[in-house]
This record gives C-alpha cells, structure tokens and sequence, in this order.
C-alpha cells in the first residue's frame, strides 16, 4: 500500500476544467492514476475526457465512490475547496494551489482538526505511490517503486533528491510533497508517523528548507519515535536573512528559520544530514547502512 | 508586501488607533512647513522600508522648522545603512514629520502567524521601544503571548487581560482593551503577515498612542486589495526586483558574479548552496517557476545579464511541467537579443532533456551542458576563472 494513495484510490479533480487542472487530470491519467470525477462549479452534467464533471464534491462521491481529491482551483477559491472536501467525507484531499492567502488556511487548518479528511498542501507538488498512483504535478517517469518514503517542503528540489535516489538503485515506496506555505495540512512529522508504520518503507528521505522550525520539531519526534533510518537535506545555507526565498514560508526572521540550526538539530537527533545536494543519494545509503550495521551488532 | 510607517498609522488610525499629528512631505520646503504646522519642536523620521533608523541618524527630534528643512536636506536621497537594511542600505525619498509626543510608559504590540500553531498570535510586552528579540532573549517572562482562536477571533476579556498584564488600569486600561481588538481586525481586514505598534504609549497627558508602526501584507492576498499596488514605493526596491516582479519571477539580487535561473524556490536554494560549495559566488536568487513560457525563461535571462556583476550564467532546471526544449528556446532567444557572450552552463534533467541539449549545443553560444548537479557546478567555476 506505501502511504496515503495507491492504485485503488479513486480521484476527484476540483478544478478539473481549469487549464492546469486538465493537464495534470491527463498526465496522471497517463501514469495509471484512477481519476473518476472532476468538479467545477457549474458545469456539473458535462463530460471532460471521458470523465464526469459534477457540481459539487458531494456529488461526485455519491455518484463515483471517489475517495481522494486532487484540487487544482485557484486561490481565491482554494480554502473553500478543502473544506468542501473534508465535508464530503474524502480520505484525503492534496492541493496543488499555490497562493492562497494566509488568512483563508487558518480557519481551515482548524476544522481539519475536527475532521477525518487528512491534507496535503497548499503549494505542494503532491503525492506520488511510484508505479501506482500518481496526485500531483511531479514527472512520473523519475520515480521507481521501492522502500524509500519522502517528504519534501520543495517540488523540483524533490525531483532531483528522486532521481538521485533512483539512480543509485533506491526506489521509492511513496513521495509527499508536504508544500511551501506557513500554513500546511500534514507537516513532517504526520508524514513521518506514517512511513514509521508503513511495512513496505525501510528508510526516509527529508528535504526542508529555511523558515519556521518545523524540521527542529521534526528532528525531536525522531528520536522518540523514528525506527528507521532517516537521511536529511536542508536547503537554503546560503540565503540571506529577512528575503523570502520563493515559499510564503521560507523567510528567516528575527534570527529563527536558519538553515545552520535545521541541520544541527537534525544530526544531533540521529540523521543523516547531506552536506551537498549532489550528494542526497549517498547520504540516504549512508544512513541505510549505518541502521543495517547496528542491526547486525 | 512591506509599507512606510507613515502609510501603516494611517491605516491605524482608519480602525480608531490614536497616531500622533504628523505629514509626510517629499521635500526640504514641504518638511519646514510641516515642522512650523506641528510647532516647531517636531520629529522628523526618514521612511525607509527598513527599522533600525534611529541610531542611522534616520530619526531626529528637532527644535525649530528651519532645523527641521537643514536635517531633511541632509536625509533627502541619502543611502541610510541600518542592522534591517543590509550593507547596501535604502534610500530616503519620504520623511514623516511628527509632533513631538512627551512619552510616560512605552509598550510592545504586535500581531502575526504563529507558524507552529497555524493561529494568529498576539504578541505583548512592557518593555516597548526596544527590539522584541532582544527582550525574548534576555527576559522571556516579560513577553505575553496570546494565541487567537480561529473562530471565536479575539475577546475583549482576553484583550481585558493582557492590557492588564502591561500594568494599565482604569479608563486607559479600557482604551486599551479597543486598541487590541481594532488591531486584530486591521491584522484580518487588511491581510496583514504583521502588524506591530512598537512603541504603542501612554503620553504624559494620559492617552494612548502609536509611536511606530510596521504592517507586512501577506503577498498572497494583494489580488484582493486593490489599493495595495499602488501603496508600493519602489525606490525601496532594486530595479532588477521590480522588473522580475512584473514577469511574475522571483528574484533577489545577491552580491556575486554567477547569474542563476532555476526553476522552483527550494531548487533555486540548493543551486546557490552547491554553487557556494564549489567555490562560486551566486549573483542572484531567480526562481522562473513551474510552467514557465518562452517568453518568461528570455525575461528572466534578460534580468539576470541587466546586473553587471554577473561574468557567467548556471542555468539548472529540472523539467516536469517545464519542457527542458522550451527552456533551451527562451536562452537562446534571450541570449541572442542581448548578444550576450558570456559563458553559460545549463543543467537539465526531466522532459525533453536530449532536445533541450541538443538546440543549445546548436545553438552558437558559449554554452556548455553539466552531465549533473555538481558537474555543471564545477564547470561554471572553471569558466569564471
């Protein structure tokens, strides 16, 4: 199964008729993705690439079983379309948005709290089970079924760690995309809990970033709780204080969010940290082995 | 989205937040008038995007309108270097000139998200006018923090105590208690990432007031403010910003001689990190996005070659909605626009990676293409020398 999707999970698109939101229906069509549903306010009834369009989400899950949301709508109606979502009863819902504002997350990120739906996202690449399912935008083809589980705050950052996992023969189980912004639904340690208990993940790979201190809190719960292996990079050792790097999130401010203090706090609870990203490969077979050579003592 | 000081108390006092008398003036001439309507005795204070301002020389209690204007000559187009503003400073271009306020007690105020919650926080202390990190570090007991429910938003009973817990009492606790709940709503209404009164004071004469005032917009909801575009002063700004803003990029300037494109913020980091590594200086953060088109990846180029400092370009992308050929398309057509000599190494990984290579090689600039990461690091170093 890995985590969170797999080639039974049944896939709405909100926002399925927007242009990004049909590419990606496509391409994760392509992958081998079971996308049964879209939504688009007001043009429930039509038909979209074979795929029934509804109205609402509740509809489409009366009509489709779908169990999973792949949200695509813009900004302005982002917020709303995860708490249609989670309304719905959907197991999880991945948003893909990028920009929505701070204000709208916060009233969401408390009713999730209430709620059984699990969110990945906003401003996420997705989520990935290789050779299963694909939910987001990030290029299948990189990616190659294994026991690495990955959780990223990055998207094209992501890919690379991917390829250069895949490249030295370490496939991965599934790959999460946790996203850039201040407010998120799962963040690492959700992530790591589940790849903690997932029998078909052997080890973790972890990529943050400057801004915040969720990395640190991360680093913690490892070392309470963590049975396998975790290798890290953290990107951003080289950005200057108080200029947001791209991410709403990534912005070191009044001192806190540093790169320096991540990767401390991190090898200091256990993982292994890649010192380059040319290097994020090796620092997972690095941090493989050591667990292999404690295993054997 | 940062504003001047002068803009943040006018919103302020839109929402019943007691600002002392002040102008904004954009000459010497208009800051004397300013100064003989507040007096005589005023403060005149340099906005900048940027605090620290005081110990620059950026803020001034002066005696008489004609001391006024001499300080505003002096400040008017000046670089003003503070802790907040980098080595390169800001330029002064507007000066707020205020009454002068005799100040009794001075406080700390502020409202942001707190990232570990995902709830607004509301941030409180007696120890006002000084940097509020500074206080965390040495005093934390004298920092109150209030997290604020997502629902229920924030009580006058919980205002009630805080403004108790700063040691006021009576009518001006009272004051107080409108002041924060007025403050929580411009944090709301406005979409603010920050809104912070530092100093928030009790004059001699018994009143309330906001000294200083810093608000952040939360970039993410400017579409939804139509007024905040033209709030915006860009002498704040480096050029290079402003343009790359106008095509939806990311940049930063930084102070090297490699120009970066990549695409995606955490990539665009690890390109500087690995650049730094291999004994480069990046010259810039640019982060083209995904689903960049032609036209972007050549506005980008533009941009970075617009900055004299750059001798070469790392080029490091790794498509997946980007296509690695249409990459290729926009360097060359911007390379070639500008006629641009300057050794580039580009990195490709993802779509249409064979394609991409191939226009480039083809293509007759001076380009070289990094079989990975760190090869093409290490490649562009070299050609740099």
């Amino acid at each position: 199964m890995s985590i969170l999707i797999n080639k039974k999970s049944r896939i709405v698109v909100q926002g399925i008729t927007g242009r990004s939101g049909l590419f990606h229906t496509q391409q994760c069509r392509a992958y081998g993705s079971n996308i049964v549903a879209g939504v688009t306010p007001g043009k429930g009834g039509i038909h979209i690439e074979g795929i029934p369009v509804f109205n609402t989400v509740a509809e489409a899950v009366k009509y489709t079983e779908a169990n999973v949301s792949m949200i695509f709508v813009p900004p302005p109606g982002a917020a709303d379309a995860i708490l249609e979502a989670a309304a719905a009863g959907l197991d999880l819902a991945v948003c893909i948005t990028e920009g929505i504002p701070v204000r709208d997350m916060v009233p969401v990120k408390a009713n999730l709290a209430h709620s059984a739906m699990l969110l990945v996202g906003p401003n996420c690449p997705g989520v990935i089970t290789p050779g299963e399912c694909k939910i987001g935008i990030m290029p299948g083809h990189i990616h190659k079924p294994g026991t690495i589980g990955v959780v990223s705050r990055s998207g094209t950052l992501t890919y690379e760690a991917v390829k250069q996992l895949t490249d030295v023969g370490l496939g991965q189980s599934t790959c999460v995309g946790i996203g850039g912004d201040p407010i998120i639904g799962m963040n690492f340690i959700d992530v790591l809990s589940l790849f903690n208990e997932d029998p078909e993940t052997d080890g973790v790979f972890m990529i943050g970033e400057i801004g915040g201190a969720a990395e640190e809190e991360a680093a913690y719960w490892i070392k309470e709780h963590m049975k396998k292996p975790v290798a890290a990079f953290i990107a951003g050792v080289t950005a200057p204080p108080g200029k947001r790097m791209g991410h709403a999130g990534a912005i070191i401010t009044g001192g806190k969010g540093k790169a320096e203090d991540k990767i401390r706090t991190l090898s200091e609870c256990g993982v292994t940290v890649a010192t380059s990203p040319t290097r994020m490969g090796e620092a997972m077979l690095t941090a493989l082995a050591a667990a292999g050579f404690q295993a054997t003592i | 989205m940062n504003i001047h000081e002068y803009q943040a108390k006018e919103i302020l006092s839109a929402y019943g937040i007691p600002i002392p008398r002040g102008r904004v003036a954009l000459t010497a001439d208009q800051v004397e008038r300013a100064a003989k309507e507040m007096g005589g005795r005023c403060v005149v204070k340099a906005q900048i995007y940027a605090g620290g301002r005081g110990k620059a020389g950026g803020v001034k209690l002066v005696h008489h309108p004609e001391q006024a204007q001499n300080l505003a000559k002096e400040l008017f187009g000046k670089t003003l270097v503070t802790p907040q503003t980098g080595p390169g400073g800001l330029r002064v271009r507007r000066i707020l000139v205020e009454e002068a306020v005799d100040i009794a007690r001075e406080f700390y105020l502020s409202i942001t998200l707190d990232r570990g919650t995902s709830r607004y926080v509301l941030i409180a202390s007696a120890e006002g006018g000084m940097e509020i990190e500074e206080v965390a570090n040495k005093s934390p007991e004298k920092i109150h923090t209030l997290a604020i429910d997502p629902y229920t938003g924030l009580r006058p009973y919980q205002a009630r105590h805080v403004a108790l817990q700063l040691g006021l009492t009576g009518s001006i606790c009272e004051d107080c208690v409108a002041l924060i709940l007025n403050l929580y709503r411009v944090c709301l209404e406005k979409d603010c990432a920050l809104v912070e009164i530092n100093p928030l004071v009790v004059t001699q004469a018994g009143w309330l007031m906001a000294m200083d005032a810093k608000i952040t917009f939360d970039d993410n909801a400017i579409f939804r403010h139509r007024e905040y575009p033209d709030m915006m002063d860009y002498s704040q700004l480096d050029p290079l910003e402003i343009t790359a803003g106008k095509y939806d990029l990311a940049y930063i300037k930084l102070s090297g001689s490699i120009g970066c494109l990549v695409n995606g913020a955490g990539l665009a980091m690890a390109t500087l990190d690995v650049l730094k590594e291999y004994g480069g200086e990046p010259a810039n953060f640019l982060d083209v996005g995904g689903g960049a088109t032609r036209e972007k990846v050549a506005e980008a180029f533009k941009i970075i070659l617009q900055d004299h400092d750059v001798k070469g370009i790392f080029v490091n992308i790794f498509g997946g909605i980007m296509r690695c050929d249409v990459i290729a398309h926009g360097i060359i057509e911007a390379a070639s626009e500008v006629n641009c000599t300057l050794p580039i190494v580009v990195r490709m990984d993802g779509s249409q990676v064979e394609e991409g290579k191939r226009l480039l090689t083809e293509s007759g600039l001076n380009v070289q293409c990094g079989d990975n990461l760190g090869d093409a690091a290490a490649r562009i170093v070299a050609m740099l020398g």
